[in-house]
C-alpha cells in the first residue's frame, strides 16, 4: 500500500464509521455551514462554536436553556387560539394554526414559565419564530399578560425573549390591540417597581418591536439580530436606496442608543441573573445552578 | 372623470354634471328649468343614498383616503377655538406629519393632537403623507404629558397610512417611540378621547390611539395593515386588496360589532368631504358628550376602566 492509498483508506474508514451514527445527531450552522455535533450545540445553546452565529431556537427550548434545572412551571398554557374572524387568505387561518401547531408542538407563538435563574426567582416568556413567524395575536397577548401578572403578584422580575415578524394579520385589529394590551401591563409592572428585561433576538420587527420588546427597563440584544420597526424590504421599497451594511442589526441599535447591551446567548443566564438581582436589591446570585437543558 | 367623485360614484357625478349644465343654461335664458333641476337633485340624492347604503369595505377605504376628505387641521378649525399649535419634540425636530396644540372646545381648554396629511403636492411632501417620524410621536407624548400636568383632557385625531418606514426613522427608534406612547397613554391621569377620522394605519395610528374612548367616523378605516399590504403578503399580489379589506374587517361598523371601538360617528350623506362643517359639528358634539361621560367617573375609576378595557382585548379559548 503506498502512502496515498493509506490516506484514502483511512478516510473511507471514517466515512463508514459515520454511517453508524444515528441520523439527526449532526446540525449545520446556517451562517458558516460548519457541520456540528448536536450534543455540543445543545451545550453551547445553539450558538455556532466556529463563528458565534446565534441560531434560531424554539420558545420552549429557549426557556429550558434559560431557567434553572427543575424550577419551571408553565403559565397560560390554558389560553389557546380561536379563529373569531373566520379569516381566510390563500389558506384558512384555522389550517395555518393547525400546521404551526404540528410543526412546533406549541398551541401558539408564546410560551411562558415561572422559575429561577441562578437561584433568582423570575417569570420568563419566549416567542417561537417557527409558529407563524412568532406573530402576536390574542393568545400571545393574553399569555404575556398572565405571565406579567404572575411576576406582579410574586414581585419577581419579568423577562421576555422576543422574536417575531409583528402583529398577526389573520387576527386583524385584535392583533393590533395586543400592542396596547402588552404595553399597558408593562406600565403596571413599572408602577410597582417590578423589573422588565426585554431580550431581542433574531428577528424582532413590526408590532412586537413597537410595543413590549422596546419597553424593557433594560433592553438586551443577542449579537447580530435583526431588530426594527419596518422590515428591510419594506424600507428599501419606500426609500428606493440600498440599505447600509449592518443596518438594523444589534450593533447598529447599540450605536443608536436603542438597546442597553449586546449579550452572547451563552452568557445570558449569568448577565440577567446579575442585573435583576441588583435591580431588586438582592444578594448576588448563586452561580452553581445548572440550566434545565444540562 | 370628476376627481371629486370616486369610481363607484360616477353615476352620481354624471347626474351632478347634468344639473350644473342645466343651471348654466338656466342662467342664460328665461326658460323655467328650476323644476327639472329640483327633480334631478332629488334623483341624485336618492342615488347617493342607494350607493352609500351598500358600500364594500374596499369602497369605504377609498372614501377614508378621498383627496377631499377633511384632515385634522380642517376639523380643528371648525371644532375648537383659540388653537395654538405647539411644535417639536424638544430633542430632535418638529415633525409636520403630527400637529398638536392647546385649544378650547366649547370654552374648555384641551390638548389636541392628530396626524396631518397634505392637500397639494408640496404640502403632501412636507407632511410626509401623514406618516410620522419618531419625533412626531415624541412630540405627541410631550404634549400629552403636558396636558396631564395642567389637567387638560387630550383629544386625538387619527389619520395616517402608518408610521414612516425609513432609514432615519429606524435610526431614531421608530419602534421605541410608538411603544413608549402605548405605555404612557395607558396611564395618563386625564381623559383621552381618540377619533379615527380617515385612515387608521396600524401601529402608527395606535401610537396616538390608546384612550378612554375610541370613536371612528362612519367611513374611516382602522386596521393592522393596509389592505394592499395584507394582500401582497398573504395573497402575494396587491390586486387582492379588496378581498383583504373584506376579511380583515376594517370598517367602523364591523369594528363596533367586534367590540374593538366604542362609537361610530355618522357622516353626512356622501361622506364627510361633502359637508365638512356639518361633520365638524357632529364630531364636536360627540367629543363633548364623551368627555362628560368619562368625567362622570373619578380619576382612579377612569384609569381602572381604561386598563380593564385594554386587558379585555383579544379572542381566545380558555
Amino acid at each position: 500500500m503506498n502512502w496515498i492509498q493509506k490516506i484514502t483508506s483511512s478516510i473511507r474508514i471514517e466515512g463508514t464509521a459515520k454511517k453508524n451514527i444515528p441520523e439527526g445527531l449532526w446540525g449545520k450552522c446556517d451562517s458558516c455551514s460548519a457541520i456540528l455535533y448536536k450534543p455540543e450545540l445543545e451545550k453551547s445553546f445553539w450558538v455556532c462554536p466556529k463563528c458565534d452565529n446565534h441560531m434560531k431556537i424554539g420558545a420552549r427550548q429557549r426557556l429550558v436553556f434559560f431557567l434553572d434545572k427543575t424550577s419551571e412551571t408553565e403559565i397560560g398554557s390554558e389560553v389557546q387560539p380561536q379563529d373569531a374572524l373566520k379569516f381566510k387568505d390563500l389558506k384558512k387561518y384555522k389550517d395555518r394554526l393547525g400546521q404551526a401547531q404540528k410543526a412546533t408542538g406549541e398551541k401558539d407563538a408564546l410560551v411562558a414559565m415561572s422559575g429561577k435563574v441562578n437561584g433568582v426567582p423570575v417569570v420568563a416568556a419566549a416567542f417561537d419564530f417557527n409558529f407563524m413567524a412568532g406573530s402576536m395575536g390574542s393568545v400571545v397577548g393574553e399569555r404575556f399578560v398572565r405571565a406579567a401578572n404572575v411576576a406582579l403578584s410574586q414581585k419577581v422580575p419579568f423577562i421576555c425573549f422576543s422574536t417575531s415578524g409583528g402583529a398577526r394579520m389573520q387576527e386583524a385589529l385584535f392583533s393590533l390591540m395586543q400592542m396596547a394590551k402588552t404595553s399597558a401591563v408593562l406600565a403596571k409592572l413599572s408602577q410597582e417597581g417590578i423589573p422588565f428585561i426585554s431580550v431581542l433576538t433574531n428577528p424582532t420587527t413590526g408590532g412586537v418591536s413597537a410595543s413590549l420588546a422596546m419597553l424593557g427597563d433594560i433592553n438586551i440584544a443577542e449579537p447580530n439580530a435583526l431588530i426594527g420597526f419596518a422590515g428591510p424590504r419594506v424600507i428599501e421599497q419606500t426609500v428606493r436606496q440600498k440599505l447600509p451594511d449592518g443596518f438594523q442589526r444589534s450593533e447598529f441599535l447599540l450605536e443608536h442608543g436603542t438597546v442597553d447591551m449586546i449579550v452572547d446567548r451563552r452568557e445570558m443566564r449569568e448577565t440577567i441573573a446579575q442585573v435583576v438581582a441588583m435591580l431588586q436589591n438582592k444578594p448576588s446570585p448563586d452561580v452553581k445552578h445548572l440550566p434545565s437543558a444540562v | 372623470m370628476d376627481l371629486n367623485f370616486l369610481e363607484f360614484e360616477q353615476p352620481i357625478a354624471e347626474l351632478e354634471a347634468k344639473i350644473e349644465e342645466l343651471r348654466y343654461v338656466g342662467n342664460d335664458n328665461d326658460l323655467n328649468i328650476g323644476e327639472e333641476i329640483t327633480q334631478l337633485q332629488a334623483k341624485s340624492k336618492q342615488l347617493t343614498k342607494q350607493i352609500f347604503s351598500n358600500l364594500s369595505p374596499w369602497q369605504i377605504s377609498q372614501i377614508a383616503r378621498h383627496p377631499r376628505r377633511p384632515y385634522t387641521l380642517d376639523y380643528i378649525e371648525h371644532i375648537f377655538t383659540e388653537f395654538n399649535e405647539l411644535h417639536g419634540d424638544r430633542a430632535f425636530a418638529d415633525d409636520p406629519a403630527i400637529v398638536g396644540g392647546i385649544a378650547r372646545i366649547e370654552g374648555r381648554p384641551v390638548m389636541v393632537i392628530g396626524q396631518q396629511k397634505g392637500r397639494d403636492t408640496k404640502e403632501k411632501i412636507r407632511r410626509n403623507f401623514g406618516m410620522p417620524q419618531p419625533e412626531g410621536y415624541r412630540k405627541a407624548l410631550r404634549l400629552m404629558k403636558m396636558a396631564e400636568r395642567f389637567n387638560m383632557p387630550v383629544m386625538t385625531f387619527i389619520d395616517t397610512p402608518g408610521a414612516y418606514p425609513g432609514i432615519e426613522a429606524e435610526e431614531r427608534g421608530q419602534s421605541e417611540a410608538i411603544a413608549k406612547n402605548l405605555f404612557e397613554m395607558s396611564q395618563l391621569k386625564i381623559p383621552v378621547i381618540c377619533t379615527v377620522i380617515g385612515e387608521g394605519g396600524s401601529g402608527g395610528a395606535l401610537a396616538i390611539g390608546v384612550g378612554d374612548r375610541v370613536m371612528m367616523l362612519q367611513y374611516s378605516t382602522y386596521s393592522v395593515i393596509s389592505p394592499e399590504g395584507c394582500a401582497s403578503i398573504l395573497w402575494k399580489s396587491a390586486d387582492y386588496a379588496s378581498t383583504a379589506a373584506e376579511v380583515m374587517g376594517i370598517t367602523s361598523e364591523r369594528l363596533l360589532e367586534l367590540g374593538l371601538i366604542d362609537e361610530v360617528i355618522k357622516e353626512p350623506l356622501g361622506g364627510a368631504h361633502r359637508k365638512p362643517e356639518n361633520m365638524a359639528g357632529i364630531i364636536r358634539r360627540a367629543l363633548v358628550r364623551s368627555l362628560a361621560d368619562i368625567e362622570s367617573m373619578p380619576v382612579q375609576g377612569m384609569l381602572d376602566k381604561r386598563y380593564e378595557r385594554l386587558m379585555a382585548y383579544g379572542t381566545f379559548k380558555c
